[in-house]
């Protein structure tokens, strides 16, 4: 309890002072260099170095920007509907918000993660979590777009993801909830014990990146926060930290940070793996959402799955061991090499790094302290590799630069701390501005980071920009890392919160990066391959228009014969074949968004009449020069009228 | 001009109810010409799509075409695919459209400039004076660049061929 009480007191003198800071925030820009705006600056039509994806946080998406610039060049809409871009609206992507509990159109995203191979980024996809009803997004970075996205039975609060091993074998999902596996009607006072958590391994196919749920490991009723894997020498391993291993289920803030120290769960995937492989493992009745798009038909389809194999750690013997970790650890972080893995714990005054060849020593020499529900519990001096003494208040995450330096964040005094791995010392801090909780070095969970910046990503900006009423935009702040000292370079404001982000150089992504869909490979049941196709069909009181569009009509632009009841469906295929040369489609009263349209795309869009007369639709889009031009008519004729199905383009 | 359309609208919107009633709109003196008369064509009269320029080769990456004197239907088939796919929203056969028609092209054009066209439109009219005065005839119409191979482009020109 003392110790408890020092805690608070310590949040409290830390508070003060970080509220002062705040609101006489004005001229504190740290050490602000006179050339810090060249060092930004990328002149007009010249291309950024990085492209950072940086998660919306409760926006549901992810966005792209450029480092150094700070430029955002796209939004990509993930977990959230998104109707400028027709993402969740149209009929082709509506399926990729479907979960078992019905379509759900809003997420929080919080962890984008970069595919590998050997351990470096090889920028073919993104993975990204959504956390409140769990789920696993793929981004394919040949489109910008989602095309995929697994639903995770058995989780909640789907936090410890989304990670990549080191050549995207596993993408990794673990729960920060505890859940009763399966759900079921119990009383919430009956937790400890009772309550499980998943830890779920998203097997990713090394060809498409196909998404399949190989096993879920249900360890015990704690909180899992984050994770990341091993590299290198502890390639093979995942490592999360937890709290709440108190059990608690109510006033967490408390009864959750009784414990002196917590753990990081150490996870042999390898080991478990050839255990599954071998048919180890339960399979149990469950049901999942699989969500995917398929780029030549251009559409999603969800499929139901019931079932998952999941495994009691207990029954795979030298697969899990627990780190005592103080004190509610955040930040799961894995250094280049392999060999240290940092636990930020929240509540400690020293950052706690362990070493996963002293790991495994003692797990050689079966030293344990105990165990929790069956699984080892490793001494905890047996496994420290050092620690860092009282370097902040409130440390959340680190990365790693590749020169033997990590930067550590400190939500409680806002500031990114540098220290070098094997001497511990700190070397240098800067102040964010203000409350970070995520930091990110191009490649810095990797085995290469590419170094160069980190972006500091802040909850709160007060005094930082212009204000805009009440809520005001959250931010990132770029520091240069290439020398001895950080330097702060740029603030830019951020869409939604800025959760979290992966860098990577741009040369190794945008030489993929697509430029139109072809028309010849367009497979869309309802696309025309060529303009004679064009036509319009009904099929009771659905009617289908098949349309195209090109610079500047549509064809067909005037459709007599529908009537008030029907369900009229506008496929568009847009005939373009030329970069950069999207169409937009939206009709009045339409209650659903406009279509944005890409070259040799197909979408669909839903139109339900409702009142006699004629009514206009035309081009979102500016495409041309003719581009308000670019406009046409439907007669809509009341329910018991004989009107003649016609459709006609320059008649 | 707004003030006579929205009485032609008023007009109608008062009709409203069963089958409309026939109603031209309204007329204005026009002037004689051809409204789609280009202001540059150097032959007053010939509109850009009719003139005859077989020593224009154009701007792009096709310098010289041979023409085998028999059309090659296997290729001209392909063609014929590839136009229909591509270029079918603009340009409809034996009929003015949104771009002008394909029937004997060759008549007026050479390979070098129909290709040239189909593979390098943004170019063209900019910098060839023809394409720029088929522009303006087609009232600002871009010719769309749909990214066919010099391969493609050479299939469709044979297409062309069959086409009277």
């Amino acid at each position: 309890m003392t110790r408890f009480k020092y805690t608070i007191a310590t949040f409290l003198v830390a508070s003060l002072f970080f509220v002062r800071c705040g609101e006489g925030g004005q001229g504190s820009n740290g050490a602000l260099t006179s050339n810090a705006a060249e060092r930004v600056y990328v002149a007009p039509g010249e291309h950024d170095e990085f492209y950072a994806f940086i998660s919306g946080g409760f926006s549901g998406q992810l966005s792209v920007y450029g480092l150094p610039s700070g430029r955002l060049f796209k939004v990509i809409p993930v977990f959230s509907q998104d109707a400028e871009k027709a993402y969740g609206y149209n009929e082709e992507t509506r399926p990729m918000l479907n979960t078992s509990h019905g379509f759900i159109p809003w997420d929080d995203s919080h962890h984008p993660d970069i595919s590998q191979t050997a351990g470096e980024l090889d920028g073919r996809w993104v993975f990204i979590n959504g956390n409140n009803t769990p789920r696993i997004a793929k981004v394919d970075l040949s489109l910008f777009e989602t095309t995929e996205i697994i639903e995770v039975p058995n989780s909640a609060g789907n936090h410890s993801s989304a990670f990549v091993t080191e050549n995207t074998e596993y993408v990794v999902a673990g729960t920060r909830f505890s859940v009763p596996i399966p759900q079921r009607d119990m009383p919430i006072s009956e937790y400890k014990g009772n309550f499980k958590g998943a830890l779920t391994f998203i097997s990713v196919d090394p060809e498409d990146g196909g998404m399949d749920i190989k096993f879920q490991l249900i360890m015990p009723g704690f909180d899992y926060d984050l994770s990341h894997p091993g590299r290198g020498k502890s390639h093979g391993w995942f490592f999360f930290t937890t709290y709440n291993t108190e059990e608690a289920n109510s006033l967490l803030e408390v009864n959750a940070s009784q414990n002196d120290k917590d753990f990081i769960a150490a996870v042999n995937w390898k080991k478990i793996e050839e255990y599954v492989n071998n048919g180890g493992g339960t399979l149990m009745p469950a049901n999942y959402a699989h969500n995917v798009y398929d780029e030549s038909t251009q559409m999603a389809t969800s499929t139901m799955k019931k079932e998952v194999r999941v495994v009691n750690p207990a029954d795979v013997p030298g697969a899990v061991f627990l780190l005592p970790t103080p004190k509610s650890p955040h930040g799961c972080d894995v250094d280049p090499s392999g060999e240290y893995i940092v636990g930020n714990g929240k509540l400690s005054a020293d950052l706690t790094v362990h070493s996963f060849t002293r790991m495994l020593e003692a797990i050689e020499n079966e030293k344990y302290d105990g165990d929790a529900y069956g699984i080892p519990i490793l001494s905890f001096e047996d496994v420290l590799a050092g620690t860092v003494s009282q370097p902040g208040l409130g440390p959340l995450h680190t990365e790693f630069d590749g020169e033997g330096n990590a930067y550590t964040t400190f939500f409680i005094s806002s500031e990114v701390v540098k220290w070098k791995l094997g001497t511990w010392e700190v070397v240098d801090r800067q102040p964010c501005f203000y409350s970070v909780g995520h930091l990110m070095i191009p490649g810095g969970n990797s085995r290469k980071p590419f170094g160069k910046y980190v972006v500091a990503m802040n909850k709160i900006t007060k005094d930082r920009y212009l204000p805009t009423g009440p809520e005001v935009t959250q931010s990132a702040q770029l520091y240069d890392i290439s020398g001895d000292k950080m330097e702060l370079l740029l603030d830019f404001p951020t869409v939604g919160e800025p959760h979290y982000a992966a860098g990577i150089a741009a040369d190794i992504v945008k030489a993929r990066s697509k430029k139109i869909f072809e028309l010849k490979d367009n497979k869309h049941p309802y696309g025309v391959s060529t303009d004679a196709d064009v036509r319009v069909e009904r099929d009771g009181k659905d009617v289908h228009i098949y349309m195209t569009t090109i610079r500047s009509h549509f064809n067909p632009d005037n459709i007599e014969g529908v009537k008030v009841g029907d369900k009229v469906y506008f496929h568009v295929t847009n005939m373009e074949q030329d970069y950069d040369v999207p169409h937009g489609i939206s009709m009045i009263g339409a209650n659903t968004s406009e279509l944005l349209i890409m070259p040799g795309q197909t979408e669909t869009f839903v139109w339900e009449p409702k009142q006699p007369g004629v009514w206009p639709f035309y081009c979102t889009d500016f495409c041309s020069a003719l581009h308000q031009e670019m406009q046409g008519y439907v007669r809509v004729s009341p329910a018991n009228s004989n009107t003649e199905l016609t459709w006609s383009l320059g008649e | 001009m707004k003030y006579p359309t929205l009485l032609l609208v008023l007009l109608i919107m008062s009709c409203g109810g069963k089958e409309e009633k026939k109603n031209d709109g309204f007329e204005m003196q026009r002037k004689s010409e051809p409204a789609a008369a280009p202001a540059t064509t150097p032959e007053p009269g010939v509109n850009a799509s009719e003139r005859v320029a077989l020593d224009n080769k154009g701007v792009g990456p096709v310098q010289s075409v041979t023409l085998d004197p028999d059309v090659d239907t296997g290729m001209a088939a392909e063609g014929e695919k590839i136009y229909n796919q591509m270029c079918l929203a603009c340009h409809k056969i034996g009929k003015r459209f949104i771009g002008p028609p394909p029937n004997g092209i060759l008549e007026r054009r050479t390979p070098e400039w129909v290709m040239n066209m189909i593979l390098n439109p943004e170019v063209m009219v900019k910098e060839d004076p023809l394409a720029r005065d088929l522009l303006m005839e087609f009232n600002g119409s871009p010719m769309a660049n749909q990214g066919l191979t010099e391969e493609q482009a050479r299939a469709v020109l044979e297409y062309f061929r069959t086409l009277e």
